[in-house]
């Protein structure tokens, strides 16, 4: 038996795909899940059933897609004209961090002035992680995927050292920042814990998507990440689109780090380096690079990481099973997308098949 | 269909050397292969021939692995075999140079034939070398083991994957357009290797657009139209106006469905095979035409010669000038500089009124420039489809508002498949046309802008006898409709027939110019060589 290259694919390939990966991440987290002493069929109605079937489930849900969406959409734009960005980590934390700076600036702004000022400034701090790998890389070809992985823990220790040393928090002496003033709490939705970044992350989605589809540029962005020389010969300025790109891609992910301090801590706590960016590769790549991929792989990871809040609690598994699983999912995903290009053949000779004609 | 019949005699004797039978593939709707017998013998060589897109190259895809009929079997010394990969095929004796060479550049020769020999166990560069300097002596054309790909001109390395096919025990060697990129000198090398395999009982596989060449090498032919087998004879006796007929279908009763013009055509194109490109000068050019293309002391440095070294040349508007030079003469870095892919070194270029020497291809495009470019896959992206690379160059030509309107692309895509007759629909992935398809739609992309002037190189290059008169029309009308024309080409028929004047590119320099109704093979060639110690 051996893998063989397809000369065509039938369309419904990539879903059936997907869907195998899907039933093979469950066989194979099975046993772990038994292993730490659950049934594994109660353990994934508690991941993935659970909490979409209460109202305040789906909120929770949609609150832990919200900075997945930002981060998702930044890895994407990026991937997709062949500008790997993997620093959307340290763009989300120095985002919040301008956000924060902002926000303990000018305390006593109304809403109306502090959340665009908030946001923008998180945009602008995520652009300016951004620049100088991008900067590098349109000047010199440095390769942006070492440089702009190496600044995400430079971000992190950015981060800890602000929290140590001026934003200490002048009541409590934690490493935390002081509480933001009441004109920066994004509006909360449905009575929940849900905020208005979920709204400004949906209407990114569908700006990228009809961007991408619907209009010259999209066009022009998915030759350049195709197929550049070819792209630079029709005339398309492969390196100017790569490099505005990747500064958006790194003011999507500030604007996210913004909309998670604005909309959930209030503050500025260590608790926000928790891996978002990197999540953020995954989404983007299990979503295909697309902006509607990236929305629907959000919302899955949100669900599957409120269950495993909820696995944990009732079925005392531990709670990183949830993210073994989403781990485990990622891996058959991309698995199961390379190996469709192939088909399997058995290696002896066959009998001949019957002559046409 | 009574000449296809003829193989099926051959049940009766020893069993050929390979032999295919009923072989059938499809894309989607796309009978590219349909139930074709067909069968080599030891020592023979069968010409493969038919227009673009007949199917020639998908067929000996199949025969060495590198795609899977959807019927039929292959057998070999009379025994059915099954072939997956190309691995399946070497050990079946089988070995192929495919259009596109596969080796690796910054490694050596014997590195390469290494690496496709032995990808496991021990490496004995000793011996490898020694196998090298033993199968080039085979061949009769000396090869250096120790050379670095890279380096070796476009007919050496086409002998280095030759090498690589006859490692192992190779009893047929497929040879996909292996002429389509050669100087003549390299042709004249490359058939004589050909000729001392077949003495020793080799068989050949070979596909060509070159009518001449055929006769002189083939002993059989077989000629493939839209998937079918339509004729296997001899090559005794044909000569190219008779391969051309069968190739569009004017012999046999097989051909009721083509429309009587279309045969006419070709036969007309037929007739004209031996000068390539009928000449048709229009005389000489008024020099007081406005330029359409202007060049000034254009250098570009290299290592350890300048690779073009102050050329100055002017097109003029309703000219077609030629350029001659062997290849790797300066020739690729002319028409990189004159497209902005290359930044020059020294000296301007004018398209028209506008200077463009420090501008990018979008401002360049802007300015009248045409491109056609010998690297025809590298001109597309391969990812898209025909209408979406129709319209890159001038996506915003078909905005509305801010969108892109789907319904103009597609209608502009529908127009010009109609006009240059390409065979392909607008939603057609565009890595699936053939050689020539793809060629048209470049031809397409470049013409529909009414360019000011044209930079056209080896524009055909590949393409059966039909689609080069087609290009050649399509230049001619170009220049009769006052645009100029820089025709790049190794074919010296080719710029002969169809140039107004052809200038000498040698060693990164012009050196000569001569009027084409003046123009001989042999004065050409005589400039060509004369300075070739500057050569590469
Ligand atoms: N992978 C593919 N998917 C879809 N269609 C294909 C594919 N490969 C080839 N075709 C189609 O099959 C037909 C035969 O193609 P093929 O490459 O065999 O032609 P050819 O005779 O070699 O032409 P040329 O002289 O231009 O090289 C063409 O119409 C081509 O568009
Ligand atoms: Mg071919």
């Amino acid at each position: 038996m051996r893998f063989v290259l397809r000369g065509r694919e039938p369309r419904w390939l990539a879903a059936a795909a997907a869907g195998l990966a899907v039933v093979a991440t469950l066989a194979l987290t099975a046993g772990p899940i038994r292993l730490a002493g659950a049934a594994p069929v109660s353990a994934f109605e508690r991941y993935v059933v659970s909490p979409l079937s209460t109202g305040n489930g789906i909120a929770e849900v949609l609150l832990a897609a919200t900075p997945l969406l930002f981060t998702g959409l930044a890895v994407a734009i990026a991937f997709r004209v062949g500008y790997y960005n993997i620093g959307a980590e340290g763009q989300f934390l120095v985002g919040a961090m301008a956000t924060t700076a902002v926000a303990l600036a000018l305390p006593d702004l109304p809403a109306a002035a502090a959340l665009p000022l908030g946001l923008v400034g998180g945009a602008l701090g995520g652009v300016a992680w951004a620049f100088l790998p991008a900067f590098l890389r349109r000047r010199a070809g440095i390769d942006e995927v070492v440089t702009t992985l190496l600044l995400n823990p430079v971000a992190v220790l950015l981060l800890q050292g602000m929290l140590n040393g001026p934003w200490r928090n002048p009541d409590t002496g934690f490493p935390d920042s002081a509480t933001f003033g009441v004109g920066y709490r994004l509006p909360e939705l449905f009575g929940s814990r849900v905020h208005a970044g979920l709204l400004v992350g949906l209407v990114l989605v569908a700006v990228t998507a009809v961007v991408m589809s619907a209009t010259p540029l999209g066009v022009r962005l998915r030759a350049a990440g195709q197929s550049p020389a070819a792209a630079e010969f029709s005339g398309v300025p492969v390196g100017l689109l790569q490099w505005r790109s990747a500064l958006v891609s790194g003011g999507l992910a500030g604007l996210g780090g913004a909309s998670q301090v604005l909309g959930v801590q209030h503050q500025l706590t260590g608790s926000l380096a928790a891996g978002y960016g990197y999540t953020g590769v995954v989404v983007a790549t299990l979503g295909g690079l697309s902006a509607v991929g990236v929305l629907a792989v959000a919302l899955l990871l949100g669900d599957v990481q409120v269950g495993a809040q909820g696995a944990s609690i009732a079925l005392q598994l531990p709670s990183q099973m949830g993210g073994v699983l989403t781990s485990v999912l990622l891996l058959t995903v991309v698995a199961a997308l390379s190996v469709r290009h192939y088909r399997l053949v058995r290696r002896t000779p066959r009998s001949p098949r019957p002559v046409e004609g | 269909m009574a000449a296809a019949r003829s193989g099926d005699v051959s049940s009766l004797r020893a069993a050929p050397l390979v032999e295919l039978r009923g072989i059938t593939k499809r894309f989607g709707s796309l009978l590219a292969n349909d139930a074709i017998d067909l069968s080599v013998d030891a020592g023979q060589v069968l010409a493969l021939l038919g227009e673009n897109g007949a199917g020639k190259s998908t067929l000996t895809r199949i025969l060495y692995g590198l795609s899977r009929a959807d019927a039929g079997e292959i057998r070999i010394a009379g025994k059915p075999v099954t072939m997956t990969s190309p691995a399946d095929a070497l050990a079946a004796g089988i070995g192929m140079v495919t259009q596109e060479f596969t080796l690796v550049g910054p490694m050596t020769v014997t590195e390469n034939l290494m690496l496709a020999g032995s990808p496991l166990g021990r490496v004995d560069r000793k011996a490898a070398r020694a196998r090298v300097l033993a199968a080039s002596e085979r061949l009769g054309v000396p090869v250096d083991p120790d050379a670095v790909v890279e380096r070796l001109s476009v007919g050496e390395r086409q002998r280095v994957e030759i090498l690589k096919a006859l490692l192992g025990d190779c009893r047929l060697l497929v040879l996909d357009e292996p002429t389509a990129v050669l100087v003549p000198a390299d042709v004249d090398l490359l058939f004589a290797s050909i000729r001392r395999l077949t003495a020793e009982g080799m068989a050949v596989v070979f596909i060509s657009h070159k009518l001449h060449e055929v006769v002189d090498l083939a002993d059989r032919i077989g000629v493939l139209r839209r998937g079918r087998l339509v004729a296997d004879l001899p090559a005794e006796g044909l000569d190219p106006v008779a391969i051309a007929a069968l190739m569009v279908g004017a012999a046999g009763p097989a051909d009721a469905d083509l429309p009587d013009d279309v045969v006419d055509e070709a036969l007309a194109t037929a007739v004209g095979l031996d000068g390539a490109a009928p000449s048709t000068q229009a005389g000489p050019v008024d020099q007081g035409r406005p330029a359409a293309l202007q060049v000034t002391g254009l250098s570009l440095a290299g290592d350890p010669r300048p690779r073009l070294d102050d050329v100055s040349l002017t097109v003029r508007a309703g000219e077609i000038v030629g350029v001659a030079g062997v290849s790797g003469n300066g020739q690729t870095e002319l028409v990189a500089a004159l497209c902005g892919t290359t930044p020059v070194t020294t000296g301007t270029v004018r398209v028209g009124d506008a200077e463009v020497t420090g501008l990018d291809v979008a401002a360049r495009l802007r300015a009248g420039l045409g491109r056609l470019t010998e690297d025809r896959r590298g001109s597309v992206v391969l990812g898209m489809s025909v209408e979406q690379n129709l319209v890159l160059e001038d996506l915003d030509r078909f905005r509305t508002g801010p969108f892109l309107s789907r319904r103009r692309v597609r209608a502009h895509a529908e127009a010009l498949i109609e006009r240059f007759d390409i065979r392909a629909a607008p939603g057609d992935p565009i890595r699936s046309l053939s050689g020539g398809n793809m060629q048209k739609v470049l031809l397409a992309r470049a013409l529909e802008r009414d360019p000011t002037v044209l930079v056209a190189s080896q524009p055909t290059r590949g393409l059966d006898v039909g689609a080069c008169q087609y290009v050649y029309a399509q230049l001619r009308a170009l220049r009769d409709a006052g645009s100029g024309v820089l025709l790049v080409s190794e074919d010296l028929d080719e710029l002969i027939g169809i140039a107004d004047r052809i200038v000498v590119l040698s060693g990164g320099r012009l050196v000569g110019e001569v009027a084409a109704a003046d123009a001989t093979r042999e004065a050409l060639g005589v400039l060509m060589t004369g300075s070739r110690e500057h050569a590469a």
